[in-house]
Parts: structure tokens; sequence; C-alpha cells
């Protein structure tokens, strides 16, 4: 059997995604560098297209960069999506460890609850609860993470009623160590790997919903945003058909790097699995 | 007897959904109460200003001078016979705005649901039909591209081609309100409105149909029962018609009644995207004129939506597999 280095570097589409995504995250990381400028800054004519001089990707309406904008786009789309994952890890992780650790009364209060947020119209919940806690960056994180968080339980439910029934957790409670040390420090390690497939893949769903929340004009305010653009050049669609398409593309292959990236990891983690 | 047992799985699923319902209820209650503003400072305000006593005899008025438990059981009270309070900013009853804007988008949902699943199942049936040649691959490359699309730029995409560029469809809006089209006629105008909104929609729960069926007609291939036909003499194509795709359907109509709730969300951007005269576009307009109430109502009458498909999914569910019913 190959190596898990092998299996996932050795994938051509983890290899298209991993340079995208790297491209994605330089520009997040050195926006100021790599655009020094407010992206709201008003820097030239409006609606200069694509390839005008001094502006690769052309300008808006009010005569904003486009590619200024992405660029710090990047950084505010992927910090939303980050964090909204890693909130939305931790809290699945926990209700799922408990649920699937106890068992019986725990169990079926935490799955129903599960259910419940699974049931719901899941993205309308997250546009109510930006309007009503008001957009801002924090906010779009606590939305997203609060309709994010049930497939992560799921999942950590399950895997940690699979291994709890193992030789060495058995061990370890007649060792007599305690719950909690034997929940995180013996079960919760071993079932890392669905767990960063799980998440990795959440993180693209997270730029999906973040997108579609800045479009609708629940963006954080005074932060540039991919779906914050797309929402600001709809108007301009029959003139400057730009301001919409660039910005779409950039997050479709970021969302598509993404996935490809979690399926690579799933084929490397599970590699059984890989021809289904 | 087989009809008994399928009343008493009716019965309980019913039974099942009150919790939901309840949970839903509460929810809505505590985001009232986050909301910025009460009602009565609302309700001031727009009069231009207010003393101090008018605002406390509104709150009494409006019963929120009684304690938390209180407003929350009147709440209950209101919402579990159907009233839903009032949208100052449209004058009207919220459940008469819903009631306006809810047959729009149960037909942009159902033509969805036909399109996105017959194509769905169809596009995975000939992928599994032709794994591992180049047909399949373009199928799967094209379902991942789809996956990875933001609803939004689809729609916005298809209006830059199909409406602006070729000027096939319609831009935005259900029909022609000035032509005063009756009939058919209507009906026709209604059906151009309604291709781009269905296609926006659709294309993301297509692909993820087809990648289910796709995989599930592949798993169930291998299965026992399979060789089991081909040992009794089963043609091939017997077998696939008659016992793999009907197994294979399953996990897909399983799916189906899942995203019901994700369908919902999605007609929200679409509707926004097309100006489909939906609750989805309600709920769009009642973000910018923080008409929360409104908005609290669009969420409760749709969560209720969701139950009701799920319920619907379940009970076809059964019949198509009556092995469910003795779990």
């Amino acid at each position: 059997m190959k190596s898990f280095n092998a299996r996932f570097y050795g994938n051509p589409r983890v290899y298209l995604g991993l340079v995208w995504l790297a491209l994605v995250l330089i520009a997040a990381l050195f926006a100021g560098v790599l655009a020094p400028r407010d992206p709201f800054a008003i820097v030239g004519q409006p609606f200069l297209p694509p390839g005008s001089e001094g502006f690769l990707l052309g300008t808006d309406s009010l005569g904003r960069d486009v590619l200024a904008g992405l660029i710090h786009g990047a950084r505010t789309t992927l910090m939303i999506a980050v964090l909204s994952t890693v909130a939305a890890i931790a809290f699945g992780t926990v209700l799922g460890a408990l649920a699937g650790y106890y068992g019986g009364i725990v169990d079926d209060i935490l799955m129903r609850l599960t259910e419940f947020f699974q049931t719901i119209p899941w993205f309308l919940f997250a546009i109510v609860l930006v309007a009503i806690l008001s957009p801002s960056a924090m906010n779009l994180v606590i939305a997203i993470a609060v309709v994010s968080w049930p497939p992560i339980a799921r999942v950590v439910r399950a895997e940690v009623m699979a291994v709890k029934a193992r030789e060495f957790v058995q061990a370890a409670v007649v060792a007599g160590q305690r719950d909690m040390g034997i929940l995180f420090g013996q079960i919760l390690p071993n079932t890392l790997s669905p767990l960063i497939v799980t998440g990795s893949l959440m993180v693209a769903t997270a730029i999906l919903i973040e997108s579609a929340l800045s479009f609708l004009g629940l963006g954080s305010p005074g932060q540039m945003s991919w779906g914050f653009q797309i929402g600001a050049g709809r108007s301009f669609l029959r003139d400057a058909w730009w301001l919409v398409t660039v910005p779409g593309i950039v997050i479709l292959l970021t969302v598509l790097a993404i996935n490809l990236i979690g399926e690579g990891l799933n084929d490397a983690l599970n590699p059984r699995l890989a021809d289904l | 007897m087989k009809n008994a047992s399928i009343g008493g799985y009716i019965l309980r699923r019913l039974l099942q959904t009150i919790p939901v319902i309840l949970g839903v209820v509460i929810v809505n209650f505590l985001l009232l109460q986050l909301a910025p503003g009460d009602l009565a400072t609302v309700i001031a305000g727009e009069a231009g200003g207010a003393t101090p006593e008018y605002i406390a005899e509104l709150r009494a008025r409006f019963g929120q001078d009684q304690p938390l438990f209180v407003q929350l059981l009147n709440y209950m009270g209101n919402l579990l016979t159907f009233d839903l309070g009032y949208s100052f900013r449209q004058s009207a009853p919220v459940l008469d705005l819903l009631l306006d804007r809810l047959w729009p988008t149960l037909l942009l949902m159902g033509t969805t649901l036909m399109v996105s699943l017959s194509l769905g199942i169809l596009l995975g049936l000939l992928a599994a039909f032709w794994v591992k040649t180049w047909k399949d691959h373009l199928i799967s490359v094209t379902a991942v591209l789809l996956y990875a699309t933001p609803l939004f730029w689809v729609g916005l995409m298809l209006v830059l081609v199909f409406a602006v560029k070729l000027d096939w469809f319609p831009t935005s809006g259900m029909e022609n309100v000035v032509a005063f089209h009756e009939g058919w006629d209507r009906v026709w105008d209604i059906a151009h409105h309604l291709v781009l909104p269905t296609v926006t929609l659709s294309v993301f729960y297509l692909a993820l149909y087809a990648r289910l069926m796709r995989a599930s007609m592949l798993e169930q291939r291998g299965l026992d029962y399979v060789t089991t036909a081909r040992a009794k003499g089963l043609k091939d194509a017997q077998i696939t018609r008659r016992h793999v795709f009907r197994n294979a359907l399953l996990p897909v109509v399983t799916m189906a009644g899942v995203q019901t709730g994700s369908l919902l969300g999605g007609s929200v951007v679409v509707e926004a995207v097309f100006a489909w005269p939906g609750l989805g576009q309600l709920a769009y307009q009642s973000l910018f004129a923080r008409d929360y109430n409104l908005l609290l109502g669009i969420f409760f009458l749709s969560a209720i939506l969701v139950v009701v498909v799920n319920l619907l999914v379940d009970i076809i569910y059964v019949i198509l597999d009556p092995r469910i019913r003795l779990r």
C-alpha cells in the first residue's frame, strides 16, 4: 500500500487545488502588500474594462480597482470561512463526543438537537441570525458556525461509538483513567481523519454561505468581500459584465480547489473507499 | 392490516413533528428578544417620538411588561393559531403577506424538484452505466463544477447570457403584468419566466443527485442479490431495471427530503436575483426594511413547510420500501 503522501500529492486534482488555494492564501496573507491602497478607494475612471492601463481586471461603477477588491476580499472571505469552520468543529466535536461516549439519554437529547438544526431551513436561519444580530464579521462567523456544526457532531458521534468498543479504550477504563481523559486523550485522537475530511469540505461550504450572505447585503460592512463585489456589480450586468463574472469565477475556483483537496484527503486517508 | 400499520406510522411521524415546531417557536421567540428595539419603541419612533408614559402604555398593550415566560406562552398561543403578528412596514398582517407569496415559491420549488430529481437520476444512471469511460468522467467533472458554483452567480450568468445577450428569456419577475394575459396565455407567460430561476436553483441539486445516484447504483450492483438474480438466469437489463434501479433510488429520495430546507434557503437567493415574487423575495425585502416580525414569520412558515415535506417524503418512502415500518 502506498503512503499517505504518495496517495495525496500523487493525485493531479489535489495538485491543481493546492496551487490555486496557495495563490488565494498568498493574496489573503499579503493583501496589504499586493494592493496597498484601500479597496474601497476610488482610483480611476468608472467602468474601465479588464486589461485597461493599470487595472488588470478593470474598475467598478465607482472607479474602484476590481483586482484590489478581489485580493482584499480573499482575506475577508477566507478569514470568516476558516473561523466559522473552527467554531463549528469545536462545538460539533464536543456535542458529538458527549453523545457518542455517554449514549442513552444524553445521546437522545443531543441527537434530537442535531436533527432539529438539520431540519430547519438553515440558510434562512443564517439570514435571520445575521439580520437580527446586525451584520459584522463576528456575527457572520457565529451564524455560519450555528448552521454548520450538525454534520461534525454526527461524524464524531459515529466515530466515538466505534472507537469506544476497542480494547485500548477498555484498557484505559480498567487503568482507572477518568471519562474526560479517555474521551480527549484516547478516543478523539482516533477520530481525526474523518474530522479532517469533513472540516476541509466545510470550509468550502462556509465560503459559499459567506458569499451568498454578502451578496444579499448582509456582509461585514467596511470589509471588501467577493460576494459583496457581485452584489454591487449586479445592477450593471448589461454594461459591465466583468463586475459579476470575475469575482464569481474566483469563488467557484476557490470552492472547487478546497473540494478537490478535501476529496483527495478522503481518498488518501480511506484508501479502501477511493473507488466508490 | 397493511393500511392500519401505515396509519400508525403516519400518526407516529406526526407526533414527532411537534417538538420540531415547538423548537422553531422557541427559537423565533428568543430571536425576537435579541432584535434591537421592541415593538413599542419602534412604533413610538415611527410616530416621531413619544413620551415614556406612552411607550409604557404600548408595552402593556402588547403584553411586553409581563415576565418572559408568560410572553413566551402568549407568543406560542399566537403562532399556533396562525396569528403571526402585524407588519408595520407593509401595513398588513404577516400571515396575509405570507399567503400571498407562498404559491410562487411552491411553484419554483416544485419545478426545481422535478427537474433536478429527474435529470439528476438520469445522469447518475448514465454515469453508472458508462462507469470509468470518458462519458462518466465528463458527467462527474460537470457535477463537481456545478457543486462548487455559487447559486446567485449561476443566476446572474444565465441572465447575462440568455436574457441580456440572447434575449430568449425575461430577466426578472414572474409574469408580464402590463400585458394582462389570461388563461393559457398567462400560464405560458409564467412558464417562460420560470425557466431561468428553475435552472438556477436546479443545478446544485442536479449535481448532488447525479453523484448520489451513480454511487448508489454502483454499490447496489455489487450486492449479493444481484448475483442471485443472475444465477436465476435473469438478463442484465432486467436486473438493472427491476432490482438495482429501484433499490438505488431510495437514498436519492431520502436526500431529496433532507434537502427541502436547503432548497428553501436557495430560493431566497434565486428569488432575490430574479425578483421572483415569492417568500424569498419577501425575506430579502424585509431585511432592508428591518421588518423582523415579517422575517421571523417567513422563517416559521418555511420551517413548517420543511416539516410537512419531510413527512410526505417519509410516507412515500414507506410505500416504496415496506421494510421501514417494521422498525
